[in-house]
């Protein structure tokens, strides 16, 4: 059986919109609309899609902070909207942009308030918090209070906090918003980590797209409550009919580059920028410009999964009357 | 099916001592603030009580109760909603943690939501509050002249405890009110702190309607009112039979129910809103 | 005008929290009825306590539950934002801007009196007019002094919070010096038991103290007991305190100017 199980999932939500100056008036929006999927045990699925597109709520409905209107949701073998509080030890959420520790709180008392209330037993939280601590490099900051950690540092003890009790699935939202290069470098590589050695199941919201390319295997879109995609990362770009682009530095300026099966999209000087499509070999477009030209440098630069997923928003099929 | 019921209430109450004895061991490592607050504290509601005084160098009586029987009410209402404010004081925070989304945190942690919710930021500071009221009721007791039976000092434990027990429901009134509109926090102030001001003073100093309502409709007048009036050997006003003078566990069960159903409903709201 | 524009902002500020504004009026209006009791008590005991009679109380005991959101009694307003940019360092950007700094603030907190004059002050004044009878300015005098009085004790509790929240230049957290002079302000404003009922001597100190200011001239003014010679010497008062604390305001910021630009905030 899969861990996570989503059938016919809706959620609905009443809007009151203000109509002129006093009037309201109630409509009722779809945030989540006839969802289904699973994951199984050691996934990593990334989550994505527009803002609005009903992530974070059917991330709640995962979580059991939203009932569902309609469909049914297992998770773990559990009904979150049924046994909440159940679901809590079996799982752990990271909200990217708030924290869930105690803001006053150093991340030492932090994680010794969630070891008590997750009633984890001493030598297994001894042992997990000495892990995360080496892991997530958190040794110097155990003793400061969350309010004065940088994000990139509150990020990580959240990550911490939110695995302190062997969850078998990790909710992560937006994880890697507002850190700088590094840190979400060194997030990724902690994520991999608790994914295989951990067995550990993820399921991340993101907007940063290189999150999912290091991460995922899995990739679902969804787009006004239903799901526009779900697969791995290679039939995404397949399904968006991206382009690749071949980079070429000529020996001397020339008029635009002109071969079979490529398009000049920029000339910079010797310089000239051809795309190709992704899924096509490079290696006769790389043939031709090298026979009919003298080529100082050559690179390839892989498909922008950004431009792959924008298709996929405002591609004819995804039109809605709405 | 019960014992479940009962295993999560004591869990919850477990859970509430847990988070509140985080925040005690925080407030104790910032001892000379914790100092300076508590007798902040324990000066600003006493000036609560010199206003009175200061009122009484103009009158000898209010509503015909001396400025002991008034500081017997007084501080039976300041000790009562200070012990409930103690408990469960910053659940008044709620509107605040739902708008800034904060709330789902203590939705995915395994303790029942209302012990969370009491516990949040448990501040021990307010033991200022209860200093304070009990130093009034204290010099109340031994300024008045009254003949203590085993049975009126029997009733200032029994008064104690079930004018706490209301001020609480109220309180959790208030906070399950936040789960419809989240700013309307100061609204609950009317009637947690406008209740405990209401029975400072003697209710005869108010309407008959007034008394009633506050019998009956918002029912603060069992907080004190009631209790004391056996206590100081009192006449009812409204002429009420004696028993009334006994019946406030009944509002505290009323009003815990009602707030029960209310923080229930709110939270049934809450997880179909999600806002 | 720059301090226009900075005062309509703050005014259309406040005014998107209507919820709030509703509950915070039944508050007022729950302790206005709850203190007319009392005094109604203590009037009908000493119908001539402090000098007033049981109207001007009343009165009193309303004008006061209007005055503590409009003269922000309990603190609050601009100087809190300025206390949590004194936090964040992003009171450094505001120091180098090229108006005057004092202005600035003043302007943002008056916006915001204003609004709460029209809402916070109005309601609960007409609830208490109509649930108990309540005494009008008997002159057009009286009124456009009460006015002038409101616009002043705003202004003198508007340096009385600044000053706190300077403190935060210091201190980096205001609340202990903010809960300490809310105090101040709650008890020696009269907003409990009306100044007039202050014993002896300490009726004449509490009356020239910065916090008479704030409720017991304008409402003086308001029932007609400040006529003529008195009015002006009741307004004089506050222009006095207005002039000698925001003098102490700026003498305070020249410091934490000077700290700012010697520390980096």
């Amino acid at each position: 059986m899969s861990l996570i199980q989503v059938e016919n999932l809706s959620r609905t939500f009443v809007v009151r919109r203000r109509v002129g100056r006093f009037r309201r008036e109630a409509q009722v929006v779809r945030a989540v609309d006839d969802l289904s999927f699973t994951v199984d045990r050691g996934e990593m699925v990334g989550y994505i899609g527009p803002n609005g597109a009903g992530k974070s709520t059917t991330i709640k409905m995962l979580t059991g902070i939203l009932v569902p209107t309609a469909g049914r949701l297992s998770v773990a073998g559990i009904d979150p909207s049924r046994d909440r509080v159940e679901l809590t030890r079996r799982i752990g959420v990271v909200f990217g942009q708030r924290t869930t520790l105690w803001w006053d709180l150093p991340l030492r008392d932090s994680f010794e308030l969630l070891r008590r209330i997750y009633r984890v037993d001493t030598a297994r939280f001894r042992r997990n918090l000495a892990e995360f601590t080496e892991l997530l490099d958190l040794g110097g900051l155990l003793d400061t209070p969350v309010r004065q950690l940088s994000l990139g540092q509150r990020m990580r003890g959240d990550l911490a906090a939110a695995l302190l009790h062997d969850p078998e699935i990790l909710y992560l939202d937006e994880p890697t918003i507002g850190l700088d290069v590094v840190s979400k470098g060194r997030l990724r590589e902690f994520l991999r980590s608790i994914n295989t050695e951990r067995d550990v199941t993820l399921l991340l919201t993101t907007h940063d797209l290189q999150d999912i390319e290091q991460l995922c295997s899995r990739v679902m879109v969804i787009d006004h409550g239903s799901l526009v995609y779900d697969g791995t990362l290679a039939g995404l770009h397949a399904r968006g009919s991206s382009t690749r682009t071949l980079v070429v530095d000529l020996v001397d300026a020339a008029d635009p580059i002109d071969v079979p099966g490529a398009d000049v999209r920029r000339v910079d000087g010797p310089r000239q920028w051809l795309s190709f499509p992704a899924d096509a070999s490079a290696a006769p477009v790389v043939a031709a410009v090298a026979a009919r030209y003298d080529v100082a440098d050559l690179s390839i630069s892989e498909p922008d999964i950004e431009d792959v997923i924008r298709q996929i928003y405002t591609g004819p099929d995804q039109l809605r009357f709405s | 099916m019960a014992s479940r019921t009962a295993q999560q209430l004591l869990w919850g109450g477990r859970a509430y001592l847990i988070l509140s004895w985080m925040w005690i061991r925080v407030s104790m490592s910032y001892r000379t603030s914790f100092v300076v607050l508590t007798l902040g504290q324990f000066f600003i509601t006493g000036l609560d009580f010199v206003a009175i005084v200061i009122m009484f160098a103009s009158v000898d009586a209010l509503g015909g109760f001396s400025l002991a029987e008034i500081g017997f009410l007084y501080g039976g209402s300041g000790l009562c909603l200070g012990l409930a404010d103690l408990t469960l004081g910053n659940i008044e925070r709620l509107g605040n943690r739902i708008r800034m989304g904060t709330f789902d945190a203590m939705m995915v942690r395994p303790v029942p939501l209302y012990a969370q919710a009491c516990a949040d930021e448990f501040s021990l500071r307010r033991i200022g509050r209860i200093t304070q009221a009990l130093f009034v009721l204290a010099w109340s007791i031994t300024a008045l002249d009254l003949d203590w039976s085993v049975a009126r000092v029997l009733m200032v434990p029994y008064l104690v405890l079930c004018g706490t027990l209301i001020f609480l429901a109220i309180f959790t009134l208030g906070a399950a009110f936040q789960f419809w509109t989240t700013d309307g926090s100061e609204a609950a102030n009317a009637f947690t702190y406008g209740g405990n001001t209401v029975t400072q003073y003697p209710l005869t100093i108010y309407p008959t309607e007034a008394i009633k309502a506050l019998t009956f409709i918002v029912p603060v007048a069992f907080v004190n009112w009631y209790p004391s009036l056996f206590i100081l050997g009192r006449p009812d006003p409204l002429g009420l039979p004696a028993a009334m003078q006994f019946a406030a566990p009944v509002a505290a069960l009323v009003l815990g129910l009602l707030a029960a159903l209310a923080w229930r409903s709110g939270v049934r709201r809450y997880r179909s809103t999600g806002s | 005008m720059l301090y226009v524009a900075l005062a309509v902002r703050a005014f259309r500020r406040y005014s998107t929290y209507i919820a709030a504004t509703l509950a915070g009026i039944f508050t007022n209006c729950v302790f206005g009825v709850i203190i007319s009791f009392t005094y109604i008590a203590v009037w009908q005991q000493n119908p001539d306590a402090g000098g007033y009679d049981v109207t001007d109380a009343l009165t009193y005991c309303w004008l006061a539950q209007a005055m503590i959101m409009t003269v922000a009694i309990w603190g609050g307003g601009a100087p809190d934002e300025l206390a949590a940019r004194i936090r964040t360092g992003d009171v450094a950007i505001d120091l180098y801007r090229p108006v005057n700094f004092l202005g600035w603030w003043l302007a943002s907190d008056l916006g915001r009196a204003a609004y709460h004059l029209l809402t916070r002050g109005l309601a609960p004044t007409a609830v208490g007019a109509l649930l108990f009878d309540l005494r009008f300015p008997p002159s057009m005098a009286a009124w456009a002094g009460f006015l002038v009085a409101v616009v002043l004790a705003v202004v003198v509790s508007f340096a009385i919070r600044m000053l706190v929240a300077s403190s935060a230049f210091w201190l980096l957290d205001q609340a202990g010096v903010k809960n300490l002079a809310a105090v101040f302000s709650m008890f020696f404003s009269g907003l409990v038991v009306p100044l007039v009922l202050f014993p002896g001597w300490t009726r004449d100190v509490v009356m020239v103290l910065p916090w008479s200011a704030f409720v017991q001239v304008p409402v003086d003014i308001w029932l007609g007991r400040r006529t003529g010679v008195s009015l002006l010497s009741g307004l004089a008062f506050q222009v006095g305190w207005c002039v000698v604390l925001l003098a102490l305001c700026a003498l305070v910021l020249r410091r934490a100017n000077r700290k700012v630009v010697v520390q980096g905030g």
